[in-house]
């Protein structure tokens, strides 16, 4: 067959960019760029999704996870940099990457085996099950759906948030006000 | 048409990469840093094993129950965020007070 099979080349190029976005972050000694690392990883995890045919949850990974969250924890790094620490990037090194491979290894072995062979049978085409915005919504919000979890997740947001401002506030200029 | 373990096997390698760095770094933002690779690897899951599951058919208007891995996803996004904000709020907090962001050093309440 010499029909080229673009997802394929896609899926490999995400990939690529997901786990050496990821290798990035682990390793990188300036945390700064290791911000950008976690950029293009989540860049490539949101590929990903555009492949499974998720392609809101991908516009969704862009917009939350890159705009928001990423840019916060380029504030934190900057916020926190501490220039006696930067001789020692690691605790603990080899143990933990011995303890990550083995993991890896038993995920291999004990998830991805089982399911190696029969896969290709009950692949649905990507043009069947695109869905789209309005489905998810609707099952957000429709009484059989999701529609608990989805007023939990907003409290647990409005939480986090006032938790987030009473954590990071400044103790000794409000004594100093008093 | 790329089979569903290629998927988790991408999945189970950022996962890994996640519990390295969680394990092992100094600086408590790269801890966290490395938790959302791990909570990525977890979305890219439910939305694999989602898009190859048999029950979900061309219908033109799909049950609620049909767009679990797609949900659990953007839920997971949700804690995800919260997350990020709690933690990083704890890390600058803890920075100020001990000039140090290691997760070692912070052992105020250890017993």
């Amino acid at each position: 067959m010499s029909q080229i099979d673009f997802s394929a080349i896609a899926f490999f190029i995400f990939s690529l960019l997901a786990l050496g976005g990821g290798f990035g972050v682990v390793t990188n000694r300036n945390l700064f760029r290791g911000t950008i690392w976690l950029m293009v990883s989540l860049f490539g995890v949101a590929g990903l999704f555009v492949l499974l045919s998720a392609p809101f949850l991908a516009a969704v990974q862009v917009l939350v996870y890159i705009g928001a969250i990423a840019i916060l924890f380029t504030f934190a790094v900057m916020l926190t940099r501490s220039l006696t620490h930067l001789t020692a990037r690691y605790n603990r090194l080899w143990p933990t990457a011995i303890g990550a491979a083995l993991l890896f290894a038993m995920l291999i072995v004990g998830v991805i085996w089982p399911v190696f062979g029969a896969n290709e049978a009950f692949a649905v085409p990507a043009s069947d099950v695109v869905r789209n915005t309005t489905d998810l919504g609707l099952a957000l919000v429709s009484g059989e759906g999701y529609v608990l979890p989805f007023e939990v997740a907003s409290l647990l947001l409005t939480a986090a948030m006032i938790g987030a401002i009473v954590i990071a506030r400044d103790v000794d200029e409000e004594e100093i006000g008093e | 048409m790329v089979p569903l373990w290629m998927y988790l096997t991408v999945a189970a390698g950022l996962f890994c990469l996640g519990v390295f760095g969680v394990l092992s770094r100094r600086n408590g933002v790269a801890v966290l840093m490395s938790i959302e690779l791990m909570l990525n690897a977890v979305n890219i899951n439910a939305v694999a094993f989602w898009r190859y599951n048999t029950t979900i058919a061309s219908l033109t208007q799909p049950a609620p129950s049909e767009l679990n891995g797609i949900v659990f996803a953007a839920f997971l996004l949700v804690v995800a965020a919260a997350e990020a904000a709690v933690g990083l709020a704890i890390i600058i907090t803890v920075y100020r007070n001990r000039r140090s962001v290691d997760p070692e050093e912070a052992d105020t309440l250890r017993g």
